[in-house]
């Protein structure tokens, strides 16, 4: 009987041409690095559709510097057009969670990390991956292709609502909601794809001694957000089909008039849509805990009730989707329903966030930027999950529903929460990825710039909101009762173009120290994982041979590491013995 | 078959083995694709059942537009391909890599994986086949998905007999029945593809041994699948 622990890896022979070994590569390292520049390239995307946006509600009706640039059918002598302004609305939405947070937590890190971090030397089905990859970029095209069409991208807001998706007589969009139905599909059978693959690696690929409860917890997140995505996804893509149906085939699924039902789009989309939120912040969290953990100097706190908390609001995800709908009319008996799974939501999402406090106090805190931005990650989910529980009582819910107050909402937990989360996930391994360490002052001042001005941004959101600033609004000065709220339109749209500027810094960071960053030491934040154990950058197929692992991933401050504060996961100790290699059970 | 069944157990691997659940990687992701692809039809399936007792208007009787015998028969020609299929699997399994060999004493020969897997080829193009003639002779009479075609046959016949024809939900109807077939045809149509790629490249070179016929479990589990689907589809779509 063989076992492929110990037997040396195939991989590690013959020099591949560059096409194949970064264009079409199978290394999952290498699609990891893939996803990230594509999706920075959609972030960006997103985030100048962001600044657009910003220029119109603070400025309404004033000439946009540059908006030269763009055909008259977006914009007149400067001015933004109500019809492109519903077009920035929506594809700023589907770009920023399809394309850039979505794909950069599960694309680049569960590619990234999962192999890394267990002790496999790639995934269980490499070309799968790749073939995950280009649909995933094969369907940013298609997307991105909508705004050069005729009409334009979709108008109907990123969810998509019918009637008005369904029929493009009201909403004067054809081909461009065709290509968003035809390139979510796409980008569906990606995620399942590589969610499919994540679920197959972690519970086929572990190296010997690497039980379920010594993975870290950023693998534990990546596994059940694969286990989302492999669920979640399909349901879009059987919505969007009959979507795109409904637009070009002439059936009539979410056209009333025809005998179709417009909520059936809600339930549809939410039932999608909630599960998918867990999948935008779940990876966060898993590497977050790692990171926290790593800058406290101390093991997590609690590790068994953070796995049980992701599991927890994975399992809750699934049953909350009602909570988006309480104003489209469904019965208010299911809206209490909805409004008490969801509040027991807060119950794991706790766990989490006290856990994170435990284990940062009396540790030995370290405030690298990965750390730094961790804790950012920390405070500002905190203030978007109590946001959350406003919305999610029924009452509260009514006034506040799709004004501002959601718009902040979302932005703290996908941009505090989830993006926080990443920029600390991209300095963190950045040195895993390219063998350089990114510039630690300057990442800093990036840190402070982005925290601060991002509060600025997105604080006073919730003001307007409560002040009754709808959500999609083209021109807030045309309504009497929101003309006192003007000024701090305004103070918002400053803040957020600074923000927006701030990141250039990282931009800089980033590229420059591509080619001039420190070379990296082999370890560079004292951390246990198993990927600190092979040279950065890693070469094609990962290990000579198999690690064994002896401990879980959280020993900082052991004292049995002696004079070092951390003990790595797969360092043989005189008292360790050796794994028993994993074998085949009989037959399946 | 029980010496099937025996010849089964022991499929160890010489092919790379995984240490973990004790289930090779390939079954398993298969497993979890199945599992999302539950999903999709759900969302299928569960928008035909909120949109059918959605609509106040009486829906069309079983039979009235679609041909639920010539449908019968297709559905007895897919069950035929999983039995096929089965037999391929235990073909296999017991090592008979042939086509078809004469057993002393028996007027029947002996069929092996390559035979087995022939036929459920054929069954799964044939499934497809009759689907389309099924969908082009109804686009003929005039069922659309939007509906019955104005002017069409139908379209007349739903005028005499509103309630038989569910003529005032025709819309809805049109719209989930060829959604819902349309895309159980498309799974069998990815199957027999995948089939017809596996028989040129491990089948005919006799790549499967007892040792190792992953590919042929793994695509038979979804055949098996894809199967099922269509007990569900055709039940609540042809019968009820």
């Amino acid at each position: 009987m063989t076992t492929v622990a110990h037997a040396p890896t195939k991989a590690h022979h013959e020099p591949m041409s560059f096409w194949r070994k970064y264009i079409f590569s199978t290394d999952h390292k290498i699609i990891g690095i893939q996803f990230l520049f594509v999706s920075l390239f959609f972030l960006l995307v997103g985030g100048l559709l962001a600044m657009q946006i910003r220029w119109q509600l603070g400025f309404p009706g004033k000439p946009m510097p540059g908006g030269g640039l763009l055909p008259e059918t977006m914009i007149v002598n400067g001015v933004i057009l109500p019809e492109y302004y519903v077009q920035l609305v929506s594809m700023h939405g589907t770009f920023m969670v399809f394309f850039a947070i979505m794909p950069l937590l599960v694309g680049v890190y569960a590619n990234f990390l999962i192999p890394l971090k267990i002790g496999a030397h790639d995934m269980a089905f490499p070309r799968i991956n790749m073939a995950s990859f280009w649909l995933a970029f094969l369907a940013g095209l298609i997307m991105f292709a909508s705004f050069f069409v005729p009409n334009g991208p979709i108008r109907s807001g990123w969810t998509n609502y019918a009637p008005l998706a369904a029929r493009p007589d009201l909403s004067g969009v054809t081909v461009g909601q065709m290509l968003w139905c035809v390139s979510i599909v796409v980008l569906g059978l990606s995620s399942v794809l590589g969610s499919l693959n994540y679920i197959t690696t972690v519970i086929n690929h572990r190296a010997p001694g690497m039980t379920w409860f010594r993975m870290p917890l950023s693998v534990w997140a990546l596994f059940i957000t694969a286990i989302l995505g492999v669920l979640a996804l399909p349901v879009l893509q059987g919505a969007a089909i009959m979507l795109l149906f409904d637009n070009v085939l002439g059936t009539h699924f979410f056209d009333p008039v025809a005998g179709g039902q417009a909520l059936l789009w809600q339930h549809l989309f939410w039932f999608f849509g909630h599960p998918e939120v867990y999948i935008l912040i779940l990876p966060a969290m898993g590497m977050v805990s790692d990171i926290i953990a790593n800058g406290s100097r101390k093991p997590i706190f609690g590790y068994h009730s953070m796995v049980f908390a992701i599991i927890g609001i994975a399992f809750l995800g699934w049953l909350v989707w009602g909570h988006h709908m309480f104003m489209s009319g469904m019965n208010p008996t299911l809206g209490s329903t909805f409004m008490v799974s969801t509040l027991l939501i807060a119950v794991p999402s706790a766990i989490k966030v006290f856990n994170w406090l435990g284990t940062m106090w009396r540790g030995n805190l370290r405030f690298h930027v990965p750390m730094l931005n961790a804790v950012g990650f920390v405070s500002m989910f905190t203030i978007g999950g109590l946001s959350g529980i406003f919305m999610a009582a029924t009452p509260v819910d009514i006034p506040l529903h799709d004004t501002q107050f959601i718009v902040a909402h979302i932005h703290y937990v996908l941009f505090g929460g989830s993006l926080f989360a990443l920029f600390a996930a991209m300095t963190y391994w950045y040195p895993k990825m390219f063998g350089r360490v990114m510039n630690e002052p300057l990442g800093k001042v990036h840190f402070w710039l982005t925290f601060i001005f991002y509060n600025m941004t997105f604080f006073p959101m919730h003001i307007i909101g409560m002040g009754g600033q709808m959500r999609r609004i083209y021109d807030p000065t045309i309504y009497d009762f929101l003309k006192p709220q003007q000024p701090l339109n305004v103070f918002i749209s400053l803040s957020a173009f600074a923000l927006f500027a701030v990141q250039i810094l990282f931009a800089i960071n980033f590229l420059w120290s591509l080619k001039f960053g420190k070379n990296a030491p082999q370890n560079p934040w004292d951390d246990n994982g198993l990927e600190w154990s092979l040279p950065n950058p890693a070469p094609h197929g990962n290990w000579e041979r198999t690690p064994n692992v002896y401990r879980g991933p959280y020993e900082f401050s052991s004292p049995e590491a002696g004079s070092a504060d951390f003990l790595p996961q797969n360092l043989k100790l005189p008292t360790d013995r050796d794994p028993v290699p994993a074998t085949l059970r009989a037959g399946h | 078959m029980t010496q099937a069944t025996q010849t089964v157990d022991v499929m160890r691997p010489p092919f790379p083995a995984e240490p973990g659940a004790g289930v090779y990687s390939n079954k398993l992701g298969m497993w979890v694709f199945l599992a999302s692809d539950v999903m999709f039809f759900t969302a299928l399936i569960g928008s035909y059942i909120v949109l059918r007792f959605g609509v106040t208007e009486p829906w069309a009787k079983p039979g009235a537009v679609l041909n639920v015998p010539l449908t019968a028969v297709n559905t007895f020609l897919l069950i035929c391909s999983s039995v096929s299929m089965v037999k391929a699997y235990a073909a296999i399994a017991d090592g008979k890599k042939y086509f078809l060999r004469a057993v002393p004493g028996k007027l029947l020969r002996d069929g092996g994986l390559k035979f087995w897997l022939l036929v459920t080829m054929i069954c799964g193009a044939a499934f497809v086949g009759v689907q389309l003639v099924e969908y082009i002779k109804l686009v003929g009479h005039g069922f659309t998905p939007s509906g019955f075609r104005e002017g069409s046959l139908l379209a007349e016949h739903a005028a005499a007999d509103p309630v038989k024809y569910g003529a005032a939900a025709a819309g809805m109807y049109g719209s989930t029945f060829f959604t819902m077939t349309g895309f159980h045809g498309f799974h069998v149509t990815c199957g027999v593809i995948s089939m017809t790629y596996l028989y040129f490249t491990k089948v005919l070179p006799e790549k499967y041994s007892p040792q190792d016929y992953r590919g042929i479990e793994v695509i038979g589990l979804y055949w098996h699948f894809v199967d099922l689907v269509w007990i569900i589809l055709f039940t609540i779509v042809y019968l009820i």
